[in-house]
């Protein structure tokens, strides 16, 4: 038990971390390079055309592990930061501003995919879908953590006030997602759903959650290559 | 303890009271933001009455926004931010006092002016409750959640364009519930249901949004 | 009463200002604060009082951590901070009676009065007093604070005429006299014969 405390906290320091991230990195990226190409194939080429959206669904294969992931990465953000600001470990906090650009990053390519998808299916570029609007929602929220860090100079103020927006706003997420939801009912906007797929084929689902473990493996090498740089930069 | 509390709600309305214009300045952009809406989109009185209410609450979230830069920058400028946290109350305790007095001074004029600006939407008589119920229970969430990035950006550059840029994504729920409850009192239907849900945002609101203020507060000021 | 700084070390924006600092200072003690500007006088003294934490080290008040303690240590201690401290738009009297309130000290009116007069304050708006002025409605609060065991004060003679000068010298010497400590930072010569000085440029 103490021994394996002990050995957390080991790792929980930056000289430590450092050459294991550097190794994890590299496996990391070397893995969402095959994981995606084999992602990819199945998407274009193995699923088969879907009857009523013909090839434009293709999209959700990108589309939805993305979505996943951006909300997936702000819930694991605001855990590192809560996790800094309760034990004051300086990794945590470069874990959670490691992960900011990421998360933003894939909620800009749901957002962009969903607009590429409901150009030919809806026939416009933006509706107010309740998902799109929680996800660009969302998009502000990882905009307003990121200019809160950039404008402060002191690094380890940045770093505290960072955190406690990012607790504040994952409390707030759900509370948000859930009142753009009724918002959307009671406007009764689209009645399609870009992520209720009809009958979804099991090839489809495959190449989903094969494209989903991709950006997972993805996120984990940028963040850490990430932290790496903010380590040097911290030196 | 509750003296301290009530020492700072006093303070600030003191303040507030020999600064008026400060006040009245918050209060008649509220009034013009929402003139604004009828210039930019025409008169027609069913697309006014139509967009009143979201109208209201957006000018009112803004309204809001405009005021709380000065929350804590004035008492960080003068030093006395110092003193408030070294006061003999939990931190938590003086935060709420700061937000609740932030509220009687920006949040219940909007409530005692909005009705005015219903009148010149041609909102329906029966809806002028709603609107003011919605505005009461609403603008102390919006005060309490603002609290917590005006404690943030404490003394940064830009500080103002960040708070907004922090709070405003925050304050969605607020703005949905509040111009909501109106919409459906508009299209006949029960607000029960959105009036609750905004005052179990308050009670939320006022019971975590103390410590968080405190502890961004003491975050900033290190 | 016993405050015991032990190892204390300060880093801001990445420069050491102090690293292994202890002390302890007992009631009846005068701890003086030396350093030229920049030296970090100001940075040690919002340690001891927790506004800022220090980069290593503890400050412990009676045996415990000040960190623990919180507002109950707040209550044990005045801090005269470099800023004024004072609303302008108030007045001297409703800025002092404030200053107390929030330090949990009941205060009358004629008691602030008394204060107001002793350092010779007319009761206006702090907008209409000079700089000096200003800084004497902040240290009349000394005048009130006489239960209060430990005083921090950043600079008392700053900004005060000869007069103001002697007087904060009394008072700081009277509440010494009366088994209170008093942690003061000054980059001139003392007046007042400190018990032990903390010399920051060394």
């Amino acid at each position: 038990m103490t021994a394996q405390s002990v050995k957390w906290f080991w790792y929980a320091s930056p000289q430590t971390f450092y050459p294991v991230a550097g190794v994890i990195a590299r496996w990391c990226a070397a893995a969402a390079a095959v994981l995606c190409a084999a992602g990819l194939y199945i998407g274009f080429f193995v699923a088969p055309t879907d009857a009523q959206q013909g090839e434009a669904y293709r999209i959700i294969f990108i589309h939805v592990p993305a979505a996943w992931m951006s909300m997936f990465i702000y819930v694991v953000m605001a855990f590192w930061a809560a996790i800094g600001l309760a034990f004051n470990t300086r990794l945590s906090h470069m874990m959670a501003s490691a992960l900011a650009p990421t998360g933003a990053l894939f909620t800009f390519i749901a957002l962009w995919t969903g607009s590429f998808w409901g150009r030919p299916t809806w026939g416009t570029w933006w509706v107010w879908d309740a998902r799109l609007t929680s996800e660009l929602i969302l998009l502000f929220l990882y905009l307003g953590f990121m200019a809160l860090q950039a404008a402060i100079d002191d690094r380890r103020r940045a770093e505290r006030a960072g955190a406690l927006l990012a607790i504040v706003g994952v409390v707030n997420v759900p509370i948000i997602y859930y009142s753009v939801q009724w918002w959307n009912t009671l406007h009764q906007g689209a009645s399609v759903s870009l992520t209720r797929a009809p009958s979804m084929a099991a090839t489809m689902l495959t190449g989903m959650l094969i494209m989903a473990l991709a950006f997972w493996m993805y996120s984990i090498a940028v963040t850490l290559v990430r932290v790496r740089c903010l380590i040097l930069e911290n030196q | 303890m509750l003296e301290a509390a009530r020492c700072i709600v006093v303070r600030d309305l003191l303040v507030a009271w020999r600064r008026r214009s400060d006040v009245a300045t918050a209060l008649l952009f509220f009034v013009i933001v929402t003139s604004l809406f009828p210039l930019g989109i025409g008169a027609e009185p069913d697309l006014l009455r139509l967009i009143a209410p979201g109208v209201i609450w957006v000018a009112a979230l803004l309204s809001c926004m405009l005021s709380l830069g000065r929350l804590f920058a004035a008492d960080h400028a003068d030093g006395t931010l110092e003193q408030l946290l070294l006061s003999s109350a939990p931190l938590g305790v003086i935060a709420a006092a700061k937000a609740l007095a932030h509220w009687l001074v920006a949040g219940v004029p909007l409530v005692l002016i909005a009705p005015l600006i219903a009148l010149q939407y041609d909102l329906p008589a029966p809806l002028y409750p709603v609107l003011a119920l919605s505005l009461l229970l609403g603008t102390p969430v919006l005060s309490l959640i603002g609290a917590i990035g005006a404690a943030l950006t404490l003394g940064l550059r830009g500080g103002g364009v960040l708070l907004s840029l922090l709070v405003l994504p925050l304050y969605v729920p607020v703005l949905i519930m509040g111009a909501g409850s109106v919409e459906m009192a508009a299209a006949g239907l029960a607000p029960d249901g959105q009036l609750l849900l905004l005052a179990a945002l308050l009670v939320v609101a006022a019971a975590f949004a103390p410590w968080a203020i405190a502890a961004a507060l003491r975050i900033s000021t290190e | 009463m016993n405050l015991e700084l032990s190892h204390l070390s300060c880093e801001r924006g990445g420069r050491t200002l102090f690293s292994d600092l202890s002390a302890l200072l007992r009631g009846g003690e005068l701890l003086r604060i030396a350093g030229p500007n920049g030296s970090g006088k100001t940075s040690l003294l919002r340690i001891l009082c927790g506004l800022l934490s220090p980069t290593s080290g503890s400050v412990s008040w009676q045996g415990v951590e000040i960190r623990r303690l919180r507002e109950e240590y707040s209550k044990q201690l005045v801090y005269i901070g470099h800023a004024a401290a004072v609303k302008d738009d108030l007045t001297a009297a409703e800025n002092l009676r404030i200053a107390c309130t929030l330090a949990g000290l009941p205060v009358s009116a004629p008691e602030i009065r008394q204060a107001l007069e002793a350092f010779e304050l007319a009761d206006l708006q702090v907008r209409r007093l000079s700089q000096g002025q200003r800084r004497r409605a902040v240290l009349a609060r000394l005048a009130l604070s006489g239960s209060v065991p430990l005083w921090l004060l950043d600079e008392p003679y700053a900004a005060l005429d000869a007069a103001a000068g002697r007087l904060v010298e009394e008072l700081i010497g009277g509440h010494v006299a009366r088994g209170g400590a008093v942690v003061y930072t000054t980059h001139q010569d003392t007046r007042v014969g400190a018990s032990q000085v903390i010399d920051l440029d060394a």
